[in-house]
C-alpha cells in the first residue's frame, strides 16, 4: 500500500492505495466519485475521462499512485456556485446525449477541447474528441453541442478580459 | 441544482406532444449523480469474477480450484458441478418451429465448452481485484473437439457437432410460403415463369451490440427475498424468467434496472452471469456483484446479425416484379438465448419490403457453431431482411439496365393503396413512399450529384462518386399478442401503466417500458401533461423496478411509444373519467353537462365554475366528500395490446465517394426522410434517427465481428472491434413526413430502429454504384479499404480481411494470404 494525497472536485483526501490501483477505480471505489465510469480496459472509449491538474486524462490510464500530490476533476465537480458548466448546459440543450454512460467522460474531454482550442471547426471538434466512443448519438449532437459550448464560453471570456 | 434554462412556468402550455422538450433525464446524467448497477454497494457485499474458456469445443478433464481457494479474501469458488442440478437452463423464448432443437444451455459449463469465454468457474471474494487475482490460480485442463464455426460446412451431412446430443447443427427448419398461408401465389410458377431473374448470396456478418455500459448485477439478499439490480432492458421479464430457471419463487424476486447504459438489444437478455448471480447469493446467502469487463462483454454477451443470405428476385422485363424467393443460413452461435432463433424469423416478414409481390417464400435454417449466441441486435432480424431486398433491387436494376429509383417506383405500393396487405400477410396501415422519397432527394441534393458523378466517370476521377437508395419499411411496435401466439413466441406484446394522482396534485405515472437512453420520462410526460392538462414539471415517470412497475414488457422492437405510451394514454382516460365523477359530485352537476378540458371540469354554459383535477386529486385523498357506489380514488392503471404492427417508412440517400486507388470510402452526404407517425418529441426523434444511422453505417464501413480457424474472436477489444469515432462519421440530413399510424391513439410508428434498419443498403449501394463500371458487383461488409481495393483490382467481393477465418468470408478457414503459414 501506498499513501496518496489528492484534491478532488475541491476536497482533499489522504488514502493508502495498492500500487497497481488505476485512478478510475480509486475515484468509484474509495472515493464514491462514481459519476466517471468505466467502459473499455484498453483505453478507448474515454468514458473515464477527468482532468488532471487541468489537463484531460482517461483515468484508467493512470495509476491512483500518479495523481498523489495532484488536483483532480470530475464531472461532479464541474458545476460552479449550483450553476452547470457551459459544456453541461450545451449538451443538455443540444441533445447531446441518450444514455448518458459516455456523457461525463464526453464533457470533460470537450472542455478540454475548447481550452486548447476555443474556436473549432467542426472537423476540429470531430478529430478531438475521437478519443471518445458514444454509442448512441452518432455524434452529430454532441459536435452542435460543443459548437454552443464553444459560442457561450468564448463570448462570456470576451466579456471578461 | 436546476437546468435553469428550463421553462419553470406552472401553467400547462396549449399542448405538450410535438413540443420540442429537452429531456428530463439529463439532469443527472449530464452531473454524474447516476445509478448505474455498477455504483451499488452492500454491506457485506462479495464481488465475482469468471473464469472463461479459452478453448472453443472441448471437454473438461480436469477442473482444480483448491489452489483459488486458498488465495486470500477468497470466499468461495464454484464450477459447473457445484451448479449443474440447480442452473436448469437460460430460457429461450421463441421455439420457432415445433420440432426446433434446443440442447440446453448451461449458464456455467458442466462437462463441455462450446465457445470461447463460456462461464467455467466462478471465484467469489471480498474485492473484485481479489477475485480476479484468484482466477489465474484455477487449474483446468481441456480435450478439444472439432471446432464448427463455418455455417455453410455446418448443415453438411456428417459435419462435426456442435452438441454431440443432437443430429444435426440444424436447430430448426422455418418455412414461411406465401402461397401455403394464402396471401399471395405460388412461388416456383412465379420463377418458372419469369423474363427475368436475379439471384444472389449476400452475407450479413456477425455485429456486437456494444452499448456503453458493460453488463453489471447485483444481488441483495432479504431472508429468502432477492433483488437484483442489473443493467438490463427487460428487467420484467428478467423477473419471470429468473425466477423459472433459480426456482426462486416469483414473488420472491425483485429486479430493478437503475440507470442503464445503452442497450441496442445486447441487453434483451437473461444473462448467465445475472442467473449466477442469483444462485451465488442463494448459495452464501450474502449479497455479490460482478461487472463485466470490455473485452469479457465483446467475447460474452451476444452478437447480432450473422447470416448468409440467398435471395432470388423474379420480373418481368419491364421491372415489375413477379416473385421472391429467400433461402438463410442464421448462425445460432452454440446455445438459443432469449429470442436467438426467432430474429431471422421475424424478419421473414420484412423481405418484400416495399414492395407489391404478388409471390413469396422464405426458408430459414437456424445452425448451430462453436460461437457466443446471437440474438436481437438494434432491428433484430428486419435490417438483414432490408438489407437484402434493398441490395436485390439495384442488382435488378442493373440487369434490366433501369434507373434503380425507377425500378422502385415502379413496385412500391402506392399512397392511394393504403392500407394493403403484403404478400407476407402483414397490413401496412400509412404511408407515402413517394413523398418521402422527393422531400429525400431534394435533401440530398440528387440531380447535382448525379451529374458530379458523371463528369468524375467521364473524366476517369481516381475518386469516384455513387448514389445509393434505401427506400424501407419496417414493422414495429412489437407486438399484437395474438400474432406473437401465433409465431409460438413464449409471451405477449401488451404494454401497462398506471397513473397516480398524488394528494398534492403531482402525478406519478409507472411504465412497464424501461428505458435505458431513449428519453421516456420526458415524452411520457408529455403525454400524461396533455391527457390531464397539468404542467410537463408535475409528472414524474417511474420505471425498471419490479416493485413499483409490477407488470410490463419493456424495451426493444421500436415498441415503448407505440405500446408502452399507448398504456399511459388510455390509464390516463381512465384517471379523467374516475375524477370525472368526483367532479360532478362536488361541482353538483351532471357528468354529462362536464367538459373536460386543460386539467378542468368545468359546467357546460356557466364560465367560471369548474374544478381541476389536481384539486380533486386532494379531495379525494380527503376522501370527506365523494359520490357513494365508488372508490376514494382516481388512480387507474390499463394494459394495451395492439391489434396491428406499425410500419415506419421512408427513403434514405448515402453518396459516397470511392477512392479507386487506396479502396478508401468516404459518405459525401447522408439524406434520409422517414414516416414514423406523429412525433412526440421531435428533439428525441431526431437523436434516435443519428443513432440508428450511425450503428446502420457503421455496419456497411466499420464493424465486424470475427472469429480466428480455432474459434477466438480477435476482436475482443475496442481497439480491434470498430466502433466509429466522431471523425468516422458525418453529419447526417434528416426529414420527415407525417401519415399517422392507425393503429394508435398517438398515431405514432416507432423511431429507435430506422436508422439502424434502413442505412446499411444505401451505403453499400452507394459504394457499388461508384465503382460498378469498374466491374464490380458487390463488396462483403464492412467496406474496409483493403476489401474495395481489392474489388476493384482483383474482381470478386473483396474476400476475407487480414484476420483469417473471417466469418463474413462465408468461411472460417482461409489461408489464401498465407498466415497459418506464416505463424509456423
Amino acid at each position: 500500500m501506498t499513501q496518496i494525497n489528492v484534491r478532488v472536485d475541491g476536497a482533499s483526501y489522504s488514502d493508502d492505495v495498492e500500487p497497481r490501483t488505476l485512478l478510475v477505480h480509486y475515484l468509484r471505489e474509495q472515493l464514491g466519485k462514481v459519476g466517471t465510469v468505466v467502459g473499455c480496459d484498453t483505453s478507448n472509449c474515454g468514458a473515464c475521462t477527468v482532468h488532471l491538474d487541468g489537463e484531460s486524462v482517461k483515468s484508467c490510464t493512470v495509476l491512483a499512485v500518479q495523481a498523489d500530490g495532484s488536483e483532480v476533476t470530475t464531472i461532479e465537480g464541474i458545476a460552479e456556485g449550483g450553476e452547470l458548466h457551459p459544456m453541461q448546459k450545451a449538451f443538455h440543450e443540444k441533445h447531446g446525449l441518450q444514455c448518458g454512460y459516455c456523457t461525463p467522460g464526453m464533457i470533460m474531454a470537450s472542455i478540454d477541447l475548447l481550452k486548447n482550442n476555443p474556436n473549432p471547426s467542426e472537423h476540429e471538434i470531430r478529430e478531438g474528441i475521437e478519443g471518445n466512443l458514444c454509442r448512441c448519438t452518432g455524434y452529430v449532437n454532441i459536435v452542435r453541442a460543443v459548437q454552443q459550448a464553444a459560442g457561450k464560453m468564448s463570448s462570456t471570456a470576451g466579456a471578461q478580459a | 441544482m436546476t437546468l435553469t434554462d428550463e421553462p419553470t412556468t406552472a401553467e400547462a402550455p396549449v399542448k405538450e406532444v410535438g413540443n420540442a422538450r429537452l429531456r428530463k433525464e439529463d439532469a443527472r446524467l449530464i452531473t454524474g449523480k447516476t445509478t448505474w448497477t455498477d455504483n451499488m454497494v452492500l454491506p457485506g457485499m462479495l464481488h465475482m469474477a469468471f473464469l472463461r474458456s479459452p478453448v472453443a469445443h472441448a471437454t473438461i478433464t480436469n477442473l482444480d480450484v483448491s489452489a483459488a481457494k486458498d488465495r486470500p479474501n477468497v470466499v468461495a469458488v464454484f464450477t459447473g458441478q457445484d451448479f449443474k442440478d440447480e442452473q436448469g437452463s437460460i430460457p429461450c423464448a421463441w421455439p420457432v418451429t415445433p420440432d426446433m432443437v434446443n440442447p440446453g444451455h448451461p449458464s456455467i459449463a458442466v462437462d463441455t465448452v462450446n465457445h470461447v469465454g463460456e462461464a467455467v468457474a466462478i471465484v467469489v471474494a471480498r474485492t473484485r481485484t481479489a477475485a480476479v487475482d484468484a482466477v489465474e490460480a484455477i487449474d483446468v485442463d481441456y480435450e478439444n473437439l472439432p471446432v464448427v464455426l463455418d455455417m455453410e460446412t455446418a448443415v453438411q451431412d456428417g459435419a462435426d457437432l456442435v452438441h454431440a446430443s443432437t443430429s444435426s447443427n440444424t436447430s430448426y427448419h422455418f418455412v414461411f410460403d406465401a402461397g401455403e398461408a394464402g396471401t399471395g401465389s405460388d412461388t416456383d410458377a412465379a420463377f418458372r415463369d419469369a423474363e427475368v431473374t436475379v439471384s444472389r448470396r449476400f452475407v450479413q456478418q456477425r455485429l456486437i451490440p456494444a452499448f456503453m455500459e458493460p453488463r453489471s448485477a447485483v444481488v441483495g439478499v432479504q431472508g429468502d427475498n432477492y433483488t437484483l439490480w442489473s443493467a438490463t432492458q427487460i428487467p420484467h421479464i428478467l423477473r419471470v424468467m429468473g425466477a423459472l430457471t433459480t426456482g426462486i419463487p416469483e414473488h420472491k424476486l425483485r429486479v430493478v434496472a437503475p440507470d442503464v447504459g445503452g442497450g441496442f438489444g445486447g441487453k434483451l437478455q437473461v444473462c448467465p452471469e445475472e442467473i449466477l448471480a442469483l444462485l451465488v447469493a442463494r448459495r452464501l446467502g450474502k449479497p455479490v456483484k460482478w461487472t463485466e469487463t470490455r473485452s469479457e462483454s465483446l467475447m460474452t454477451a451476444h452478437h447480432g446479425r450473422d447470416q448468409v443470405q440467398f435471395i432470388d428476385v423474379a420480373a418481368k422485363k419491364d421491372g415489375t416484379v413477379t416473385g421472391l424467393r429467400v433461402r438463410l443460413l442464421a448462425d445460432m452461435g452454440a446455445y438459443l438465448r432469449l429470442i436467438t432463433p426467432g430474429v431471422p424469423a421475424l424478419g421473414a416478414f420484412m423481405f418484400p419490403g416495399i414492395y407489391k409481390f404478388p409471390a413469396y417464400r422464405f426458408e430459414c435454417d437456424g445452425v448451430f457453431t462453436n460461437k457466443v449466441p446471437t440474438d436481437a441486435y438494434r432491428g433484430a432480424g428486419r435490417p438483414e431482411a432490408t438489407f437484402a431486398i434493398e441490395r436485390i433491387m439495384d442488382e435488378l436494376a442493373v440487369e434490366l439496365d433501369m434507373d434503380p429509383m425507377e425500378l422502385r417506383r415502379k413496385n412500391w405500393i402506392n399512397a392511394e393503396e393504403f392500407p394493403f396487405t403484403t404478400v407476407a400477410g402483414l397490413e401496412y396501415d400509412s404511408g407515402d413512399y413517394e413523398q418521402a422519397t422527393q422531400a429525400a432527394l431534394e435533401l440530398l441534393g440528387y440531380d447535382e450529384l448525379r451529374a458530379e458523378q458523371k463528369r468524375r466517370r467521364e473524366s476517369n476521377d481516381p475518386v469516384q462518386l455513387g448514389i445509393g437508395i434505401s427506400t424501407f419499411t419496417e414493422m414495429c411496435g412489437l407486438a399484437p399478442s395474438r400474432v406473437l401466439g401465433s409465431l409460438s413466441f413464449g409471451a405477449g406484446g401488451w404494454e401497462q401503466a398506471s397513473i397516480r394522482m398524488l394528494p398534492t396534485g403531482k402525478v406519478e405515472v409507472v411504465t412497464g417500458s424501461t428505458p435505458h437512453g431513449q428519453g421516456h420520462e420526458t415524452a411520457w410526460s408529455q403525454i400524461v401533461a396533455d391527457e390531464l392538462g397539468v404542467p410537463f414539471e408535475d409528472v414524474e415517470v417511474l420505471h425498471g423496478d419490479t416493485a413499483i412497475s409490477s407488470r410490463g414488457l419493456d424495451t426493444y422492437g421500436s415498441r415503448s411509444l407505440v405500446v408502452g405510451g399507448t398504456a399511459v394514454v388510455k390509464a390516463a382516460e381512465k384517471v379523467v373519467a374516475k375524477a370525472r365523477k368526483i367532479a360532478a359530485h362536488l361541482l353538483e352537476a351532471s357528468e354529462d353537462d362536464l367538459e373536460f378540458s386543460g386539467g378542468k371540469f368545468s359546467v357546460k354554459g356557466t364560465p367560471g365554475a369548474g374544478l381541476g383535477i389536481q384539486e380533486i386529486a386532494l379531495a379525494i385523498f380527503a376522501a370527506h366528500d365523494y359520490p357513494e357506489g365508488i372508490e376514494p380514488s382516481i388512480d387507474a392503471e390499463a394494459a394495451f395490446d395492439p391489434v396491428n404492427f406499425s410500419f415506419p417508412h421512408g427513403t434514405h440517400l448515402c453518396a459516397m465517394e470511392v477512392d479507386t486507388e487506396t479502396g478508401f470510402v468516404k459518405i459525401r452526404k447522408y439524406a434520409c426522410v422517414d414516416d414514423i407517425g406523429n412525433i412526440v418529441n421531435p428533439i428525441i426523434v431526431e437523436g434516435q434517427m443519428h443513432g440508428g444511422l450511425a450503428q446502420g453505417i457503421s455496419q456497411a464501413l466499420y464493424e465486424e465481428a470475427i472469429y480466428d480457424a480455432d474459434g477466438n474472436l480477435t476482436t475482443g477489444t475496442f481497439v480491434d472491434y470498430l466502433l466509429p469515432s466522431a471523425a468516422d462519421l458525418p453529419d447526417f440530413a434528416t426529414g420527415n413526413t407525417t401519415h399517422a399510424a392507425t393503429s394508435n391513439p398517438l398515431g405514432a410508428k416507432g423511431v429507435g430502429e430506422a436508422g439502424c434498419i434502413a442505412s446499411t443498403p444505401a451505403v453499400v449501394n452507394a459504394a457499388l454504384d461508384a465503382v460498378r463500371h469498374l466491374g464490380v458487383e458487390d463488396i462483403l461488409m464492412p467496406l474496409t479499404p483493403e476489401r474495395v481495393w481489392r474489388a476493384i483490382h482483383t474482381g470478386g467481393d473483396g474476400g476475407a480481411r487480414a484476420a483469417e477465418g473471417s466469418n463474413a468470408y462465408g468461411g472460417a478457414r482461409t489461408t489464401e494470404s498465407g498466415y497459418e503459414e506464416a505463424d509456423k
